[in-house]
């Protein structure tokens, strides 16, 4: 071995042993926090609601014969209970939006709240590279703002837009609703209410407003209105050639 | 295996026990001025919530973004609810509010707050939300 | 033209402090983008990867083609390329990390990149692409080992045949991030991970002649002609390649009636990315560089130069129309109704880049530039260093 290379290995040597007797403290250190924090915390008061389970499926059924052009209460209501500003740049968040369609054919008119469909099989929950858009057993698709690194690719795959980028720093904030810039969102089905056997704000304000064009409701209850109506009359998922399984439906389209 | 657990738990508390040693005047002398608490005991012991309340408040996060449990005995909302400021309903905002006061005083960077609130609701409020406000 | 290793040390200098000024500014860039939010970027709900991608992806594209000549050498036992397989290694080490500097630093909470490290969703291609792109450095730099170690000549070939294997599934896996996307019409198509394969071939090979060339100047390491014909013929077919997979793919949305306004958008009126497409990818970045390697009169160095320099204009070009007008057309939510809404729903999105973005975009080049600089410096990379082809002594970096 030549002199350079041995004294370059003596030195990585040296060099290693330095860093070890240097990192080990520490290591044991966080061992020992650890042992002296309890394996398990004293359990608390009683959840009053969850775990979620998967023997209910949470939807909606939205009724575009009752929607009515022009009116804003589902998309107010939403920015009251979520805590947004409801304002409609491009950068913006919209939970959910009224859009207005016209039949190429026939030339009719109607109009419709569209917002996350809740996907059986959610496109934005495949590609997300960290596992932060997943979806809660009872069928609410979520992001986890803990875990997202705004790479915005679930908004890339989202067939229907439903999702939406905090393209700013954010505040007044509602205590249930966190939401901050460089994270994405969406509509969450109020899950704040549902938990707590509420129903979202938006099918709440549309019945008060004197619509009724917004069913929620458990999709596998057969006994529910939801699912009653869905035997009953025909709906349809949007985009249903993609085979995402929404949980909207929308009756009249 | 188990013989040189013990054997290294044991060198890391003398280990900390000197670095206790060392650093303990000083800082039982000049610890963070805070807000005193709203209401009651908090739902852990404080020493243990000192050093382990990011364990708690992770813990039950997951639980509730992920499984729906509500309320989580842990929750940053029940940290707010007690420490807020009675003068402007706030954890944030000078080096005497509560968390903003103790994270300036470890040096410990604090991003809840980028998402969540850091504003106290109204007590009716957050008693029907079941938060633990005594 | 001999110049002196002095003022070649010189050269290589300031070149590194003018690239390292321009990645300064890119992260400044990246820094004023993180405080304000996205907000300060033409990127909005509807176009919601813009010109940062663009650069990013030409970038990772870029990578997995410059290992085209190791291959070719050490996969393929072309003797006449193994001289400059360490600098096309270095290449796409260089342009891989350039790329991925700039889409980390486009993410919305960039320093959460630990929790994408620590965080895998195996259902995503992009996670994989993680995993991809790191192990292309690590097998980078066990082949760059092999080359330089005489010991280890034997296992050049494993390792080359490894990278090479590694780099195919990558830009497949690179592609596939359009691909996979089922309800873009701009993008679902499984023919988009060829297609960035035959891109990645086209768009390395430019960049290595570039590199090639400039190192040439810079220390005396020239090709000799028929190795430059021979890169230059490759040259030609790769962008002829990538090309016939560009017309495959629009060929196959024309046919579906669904997807003729979105076509008519992006090739006839659906302004600026007709333009951009037609002069910028298709006769700049293609026509004239394949028209400039294979006329006979025009054959010598500055013609290759010039059409590895079109077809990387050409790449950002051909990009642009991709990644951005592809979001811009609307999605068809609503087949068979015409839609409105306060969200862009039926409407076409008007993007236009801001300048941190730009600055961003400019930001990986220049890194991609500086390690490569630095590298073949600091590393025995270029051709001369071998042996006796050197005519002076190798310049202390």
């Amino acid at each position: 071995m030549n002199p350079v290379d041995k004294r370059r290995r003596d030195f990585l040597g040296q060099a290693a042993v330095a860093a070890g007797a240097m990192i080990a403290p520490g290591v044991f250190l966080y061992d020992y926090a650890k042992a002296a924090a309890p394996a398990t915390p004293p359990a608390g008061p009683p959840a009053t609601s969850g775990p979620v389970s998967a023997k209910v499926r949470w939807g909606m059924l939205i009724d575009t014969t009752k929607c009515a052009s022009g009116c804003r209460e589902c998309v107010d209501a939403c920015n009251r209970e979520n805590g947004l500003p409801g304002t409609t740049r491009p950068t913006d968040s919209q939970w959910i939006r009224k859009v207005d369609l016209k039949d190429l054919r026939s030339g009719a008119t109607l109009s419709a709240p569209v917002m996350c469909q809740h996907c059986a099989e959610p496109p934005c929950v495949d590609v997300c590279p960290t596992g932060a858009s997943f979806k809660r057993a009872d069928g609410i698709v979520l992001v986890d703002r803990h875990t997202c690194i705004g790479c915005r690719y679930c908004m890339m795959a989202c067939p229907y837009k439903a999702r939406s980028f905090v393209h700013e720093p954010t505040t007044g904030q509602k205590t249930e609703v966190p939401r901050g810039k460089g994270c994405v969102e969406a509509c969450t089905l109020c899950v704040q209410r549902v938990d707590r056997g509420g129903r979202p704000a938006c099918a709440e304000s549309c019945e008060a407003a004197g619509h009724g064009a917004i069913l929620f409701g458990d999709l596998n209850d057969p006994q529910s209105e939801i699912s009653k109506r869905i035997r009953s009359v025909a709906t349809t998922q949007l985009r249903a050639d993609l085979r995402t399984d929404n949980g909207v439906r929308y009756q009249g389209l | 295996m188990a013989a040189f657990r013990l054997a290294a738990r044991a060198a890391a508390a003398l280990l900390a026990a000197a670095l206790a040693l060392a650093a303990g005047p000083v800082a039982v002398a000049a610890g963070p001025k805070l807000d005193a608490p709203r209401s009651g005991p908090c739902v852990e012991d404080p020493k243990l919530m000192r050093r382990s309340h990011m364990e708690f408040l992770k813990h039950d996060r997951d639980d509730t973004v992920r499984r729906g449990v509500r309320p989580a005995k842990h929750s940053l909302a029940g940290c707010v609810s007690c420490h807020a400021s009675r003068a402007d309903d706030s954890v944030l905002g000078s080096d005497t509010h509560f968390c903003q006061g103790c994270h300036v005083y470890a040096a410990v960077k604090l991003d809840c707050f980028e998402c969540h609130t850091p504003k106290a609701r109204p007590a009716a409020v957050a008693s029907a939300a079941g938060e633990p406000l005594r | 033209m001999a110049t002196s290793s002095a003022s070649q040390a010189r050269l290589a200098w300031s070149l590194l402090a003018a690239g390292g000024a321009v990645v300064a500014v890119a992260l400044g860039a990246a820094h004023y983008m993180e405080v304000h939010g996205h907000v300060v970027t033409g990127m909005n709900n509807q176009v919601v990867w813009g010109l940062p991608h663009v650069f990013a992806i030409f970038l990772i594209v870029a990578a997995s083609g410059a290992l085209n000549v190791a291959s070719i050498g050490s996969v393929f036992g072309e003797k006449a390329y193994k001289p400059f397989a360490p600098l096309s290694v270095l290449l796409t080490v260089a342009l891989l990390a350039g790329g991925l500097m700039v889409l980390v630093l486009d993410l919305g909470r960039p320093e959460r990149l630990v929790v994408a490290a620590t965080h895998y969703n195996f259902r995503s291609i992009f996670a994989w692409n993680m995993i991809l792109y790191n192990g292309l450095f690590a097998l980078c730099a066990v082949y760059l080992w092999t080359l330089a170690e005489r010991r280890f000549a034997a296992a050049a070939k494993p390792a080359g045949l490894a990278a090479f294997a590694w780099r195919i599934i990558l830009t497949t896996g690179t592609g596939s991030i359009f691909g996979f996307l089922v309800a873009r019409q701009a993008y679902a198509s499984g023919v988009i991970a060829p297609l960035f394969i035959a891109l990645s071939l086209a768009w390395g090979l430019a960049v290595f002649q570039l590199a090639q060339a400039g190192f040439a100047r810079l220390s005396g390491s020239a090709m000799d002609a028929a190795l430059q014909a021979r890169v230059r013929r490759l040259l030609g077919i790769f962008l002829v390649a990538a090309l016939y997979f560009v017309v495959v793919h629009h060929l196959t949305n024309l046919y579906w009636a669904r997807q003729a306004a979105l076509e008519r958008f992006l090739l006839v009126d659906g302004a600026p990315y007709p333009a951009v497409f037609w002069l910028g990818y298709v006769v700049a970045g293609t026509v004239v560089p394949v028209a400039l390697v294979f006329h006979p009169k025009l054959a010598g160095p500055r013609a290759t130069n010039a059409a590895a320099a079109l077809a990387v204009l050409g790449a950002l070009a051909f990009l642009y129309v991709f990644i951005i007008g592809g979001q811009a057309f609307p999605l068809e939510i609503f087949p068979g109704y015409e839609a409105s809404s306060s969200f862009g729903d039926g409407r076409v999105d008007r993007y236009s880049p801001s300048l941190p973005e730009l600055l961003l975009g400019l930001g990986g080049l220049a890194a991609a530039f500086v390690i490569a600089l630095a590298g073949a410096r600091a590393l025995p990379i270029l051709p001369r260093d071998e042996g006796p082809v050197a005519p002076a002594p190798k310049p202390a970096a």
